[in-house]
C-alpha cells in the first residue's frame, strides 16, 4: 500500500468513526462552507487534494517559469514591494502638498489620481465638468497644472503611476515636457500610465471613443514608449475595477488576461513587432480582498496562468515578457461606512494577501474611504500598514510562505482551472474587443455583483456593522472637504494659459493632431507631445478627437 | 363609474455626472425589477438635463441617482431646479457616497429619501414603494 493509499484509508476512517459522531452531537456552523469564488470548502486538505501534482511544473522556483512563486528570485528580502497610495484632489497645490507630505512618512512611489474631466477630456470650464473638477482626483487639464502638481518632487527619481486610460497620451506627454523643461530626458522616466481602455468598456466606464480607435491609441502608447522610455510601463491591465464592479476572482483575473490578450494582438499587427519587444513592460493590477488564502491563490494561478499563455500563445523568449509584474489595492467595495475605524482590520488582511500573493507595489485603502475622500490622518495609517507587514510582520522573509499548503495550492489550482475556461469562452467570442462590444463581461460581472448583494440580503455573506454586529448610528469621522477655491483657481489659470499662449502654435498643433488621427498609420504620441508643448489643453484635444473618432454608448447590458 | 387607472410603477435609474461607478444603480435596477417595478436604466454619464429629458419622455413615477464621486450636492440640487422647472414633479432618491452630514441638506433641497453605502435592497424598495405612494 502507497502512502497516499494509505491517507485515504485514514481520512476514510477518521471521517467516519471521529467526525461524524462528532457532527452529529455538535453541527457544524453551516452546511456548506464556500469561498468568494463558491469553491466548497473541504473540511481538511491533505496531500490527497494535491495528488497528481508535479512541484516543479506547478510551481518551479522564485523568478523560474512557470513564476508560482514569485517573479523574482529574491523577492522581498530583495527589494520590498513599493508603497505607492493613490492620491490626488483639488487643484495642483493641494495635490503637490498631499504628495510632498506622503513621502515625508515613507512612501516610496506617487500615484496620481485625475478628476474625472482630466479622464474624460474636458476642461474644468466645461458645462459637463464644472460639477467634478477636482473631487476625485487632481484637476490637470494643461501642462501648466502637471508642473505645479511635481513642484519640488525629483522626477529623476521617484517613480510616478498614473491612473489615466482616454487621455492617457495627454497626460503622459505633459509629464514628459515638464520633465524636459527641468533637465530629465524622458528616456529616464520611470512610471506606469493605466492606460487600459478595455477595462472601461467593461467595468470603469471612464470612455471616450469608440473601442477601435481607443485601441490604437492604448496601443501607439505601448508602442512608442517601447523605442523611446525603456523605463516606462505603458499599461497596467487592470482587474481591480472588475472586482470592484462585482467579478469573482476567476472572472477577474481571466477578463484581465483576455484584456491583455488583445492588447498584445493589437500591438504586434500595429507595430509589426515581435512580442518581446514591448510585452516585458506590461504591468497588472488586481484587488485584494478580505478572504486571504483564496485571495492569494488567485494572485499564484495569475502568474502562472500569465506566464504560460506569454509563453505558449504568444511564443515568447524573454522571460521577462512571462513575469506578472502587478500592482494590487485593497478591495475599495468592502469598505463599510458603517463602524469605519473597521476598515483598519480589513484593509490589513487585505494587505496582508496582497504580500503573501508576491504584488510588486501595494495601495492600502483608508477607512473613511466609504464617507469621502481619505484626510492626512486616515493616509498616514494606511502607509502604517504597510510598514507593520514590512517590517515587523516576518512575511516577508520568505518567498512564498503559502506554498505547498494543501488547502491554498488546491485553491490555486481551482481558480485558475475556473479562469481558464473564462479565457477560453471569450476566445471563442473572438477576443475581448467583440465580446465587450457584446456586453459579455459586462453582463457577467453585474450578474455577480448582484448575486453577492442578494447573499448579503439573506446574511449568507456576513459584513461585520452592515447585517451583523450593526449599530444604529454612524459615528462620526473627520471628512475631507474639497475646498471649492480649488475650481476656481484651476479654472482662472486656464483662462490665462489660453490668453497668453501663442495661439497659432496651437492651432496648428491641434490640426496635427486632428491629421494624425485621420491618418491609421500615425503614432498619436508625437502630435499630441506637440499640442500639448505649445499649451494646448486637454479638452481642447479630447474635442478634436472626438471629431475624427466619434463617442462611445455603452451597449444594452440589461 | 371612473375606470381605475393601471399601477405603472415606472423609475428611472441613472448615474448622474462624470462618475462611471455603475455597480450601485445596476444592482438596484435589477432589485427594484425583481420586485415588481418598471425600471428606466439610463447608465453612466447623464446630465440633469438628460435626465429631466428622460423623465418626461418616459413618464416616470420616481427618480433615482447615484453619485459616488463626491459631486453631489451641486449636481442633485441643479437636477431639482431643472425638474421643477419643465414640471417634472416626482420623488428624487440619492444613493452613493455621501458623507452624514451632507444628508440633510439633500433633504433640505427637496430629495426623498437618501441611500448610504450598505442600505439593504430590502429598504431600497421599500423607500421606492414610499415614494411612489406618497406621491398617488
Amino acid at each position: 500500500m502507497t502512502d497516499l493509499e494509505k491517507l485515504r484509508r485514514k481520512i476514510s476512517e477518521w471521517e467516519s468513526e471521529v467526525v461524524l459522531p462528532l457532527v452529529k452531537k455538535v453541527p457544524e456552523r453551516k452546511k456548506v462552507f464556500t469561498t468568494e469564488e463558491g469553491l466548497e470548502v473541504k473540511r481538511v486538505y491533505t496531500p490527497l487534494d494535491v495528488e497528481k501534482w508535479d512541484y516543479l511544473e506547478k510551481l518551479g522556483l522564485p523568478g523560474t517559469y512557470p513564476f508560482t512563486r514569485g517573479i523574482y528570485p529574491t523577492m522581498y528580502r530583495g527589494r520590498p514591494w513599493t508603497i505607492r497610495q493613490y492620491a490626488g484632489y483639488g487643484s495642483a497645490e493641494d495635490t503637490n502638498e498631499r504628495y510632498r507630505y506622503l513621502l515625508s512618512i515613507g512612501q516610496t512611489g506617487l500615484s496620481i489620481a485625475f478628476d474625472l474631466p482630466t479622464q474624460l477630456g474636458y476642461d474644468p470650464d466645461h458645462p459637463l465638468a464644472w460639477y467634478e473638477v477636482g473631487k476625485v482626483g487632481v484637476s490637470v487639464p494643461a501642462v501648466t497644472e502637471m508642473d505645479i502638481v511635481f513642484r519640488d518632487i525629483p522626477m529623476e527619481k521617484i517613480s510616478t503611476s498614473m491612473t489615466i486610460n482616454a487621455t492617457a497620451i495627454e497626460i503622459l506627454a505633459m509629464y514628459v515636457a515638464v520633465a524636459e523643461s527641468r533637465g530629465v530626458p524622458r528616456a529616464v522616466l520611470d512610471g506606469t500610465t493605466q492606460n487600459d481602455i478595455l477595462k472601461e468598456y467593461i467595468a470603469r466606464n471612464n470612455y471616450i471613443y469608440p473601442p477601435e480607435p481607443s485601441m490604437r491609441y492604448s496601443v501607439d502608447l505601448i508602442l512608442y514608449t517601447a523605442k523611446e522610455m525603456p523605463k516606462w510601463n505603458p499599461i497596467s491591465i487592470s482587474g481591480y475595477h472588475m472586482e470592484e464592479a462585482g467579478a469573482t476572482p476567476a472572472m477577474e483575473i481571466a477578463f484581465t488576461f483576455a484584456d491583455a490578450v488583445e492588447y498584445i494582438r493589437w500591438a504586434k499587427e500595429r507595430g509589426r513587432v515581435d512580442v518581446d519587444a514591448f510585452a516585458p513592460k506590461l504591468t497588472f493590477f488586481f484587488a485584494a480582498r478580505t478572504n486571504l488564502f483564496e485571495q492569494v491563490a488567485k494572485f499564484r494561478a495569475a502568474r502562472r496562468m500569465w506566464a504560460r499563455i506569454m509563453k505558449e500563445w504568444f511564443g515568447a523568449k524573454d522571460s521577462r515578457s512571462m513575469v506578472l509584474r502587478f500592482h494590487t489595492q485593497t478591495a475599495g467595495v468592502t469598505l463599510t461606512a458603517q463602524q469605519p475605524m473597521v476598515n483598519i482590520i480589513r484593509t490589513t488582511l487585505q494587505a496582508l494577501a496582497a504580500v503573501l500573493g508576491g504584488t510588486q507595489s501595494l495601495h492600502v485603502n483608508s477607512y473613511d474611504e466609504a464617507l469621502s475622500l481619505p484626510t492626512e490622518e486616515s493616509v498616514k495609517l494606511s502607509v502604517r500598514v504597510q510598514q507593520v507587514l514590512l517590517y515587523e510582520s516576518g512575511v516577508v522573509d520568505t518567498i512564498d510562505p503559502l506554498g505547498g499548503s494543501y488547502y491554498v495550492e488546491w485553491l490555486t489550482d481551482q481558480i485558475e482551472e475556473r479562469a481558464w475556461k473564462y479565457l477560453e469562452e471569450i476566445e471563442k467570442m473572438g477576443g475581448m474587443l467583440r465580446a465587450v462590444k457584446l456586453g459579455y463581461p459586462q453582463r457577467e460581472i453585474a450578474r455577480a455583483a448582484y448575486e453577492w448583494q442578494l447573499k448579503v440580503e439573506n446574511g449568507e455573506v456576513p459584513i461585520v456593522g452592515v447585517n451583523t454586529f450593526a449599530e444604529p448610528e454612524v459615528p462620526k469621522v473627520k471628512i475631507l472637504k474639497v475646498d471649492p477655491v480649488a475650481r476656481e483657481r484651476v479654472v482662472s489659470r486656464l483662462r490665462k494659459l489660453r490668453g497668453s499662449r501663442d495661439g497659432i502654435k496651437v492651432r496648428d498643433a491641434l490640426d496635427g493632431v486632428r491629421r494624425a488621427a485621420e491618418r491609421e498609420e500615425v503614432n498619436m504620441f508625437t502630435p499630441i507631445y506637440e499640442a500639448v508643448k505649445v499649451g494646448a489643453t486637454i479638452g481642447e484635444i479630447s474635442e478634436v478627437l472626438r471629431e475624427v473618432w466619434g463617442e462611445w454608448r455603452a451597449p444594452e447590458v440589461f | 363609474m371612473s375606470q381605475e387607472k393601471p399601477v405603472r410603477k415606472k423609475i428611472l435609474i441613472a448615474k448622474l455626472g462624470l462618475d462611471g461607478h455603475d455597480r450601485g444603480a445596476k444592482v438596484i435596477t435589477m432589485a427594484l425589477r425583481d420586485a415588481g417595478f418598471r425600471v428606466v436604466y439610463l447608465g453612466v454619464h447623464q446630465s440633469p438635463e438628460s435626465l429631466v429629458r428622460v423623465a418626461l419622455e418616459e413618464d416616470v413615477e420616481a427618480i433615482g441617482v447615484s453619485i459616488l464621486s463626491g459631486s453631489h450636492e451641486e449636481l442633485v440640487s441643479d437636477l431639482i431646479k431643472l425638474a421643477r422647472e419643465r414640471g417634472v414633479n416626482v420623488p428624487i432618491v440619492v444613493g452613493g457616497i455621501i458623507p452624514p452630514e451632507d444628508v440633510l441638506k439633500l433633504k433640505e433641497l427637496g430629495v426623498f429619501e437618501v441611500l448610504p453605502p450598505g442600505t439593504p435592497l430590502a429598504k431600497v424598495v421599500e423607500v421606492f414603494s414610499r415614494a411612489i405612494g406618497e406621491r398617488r
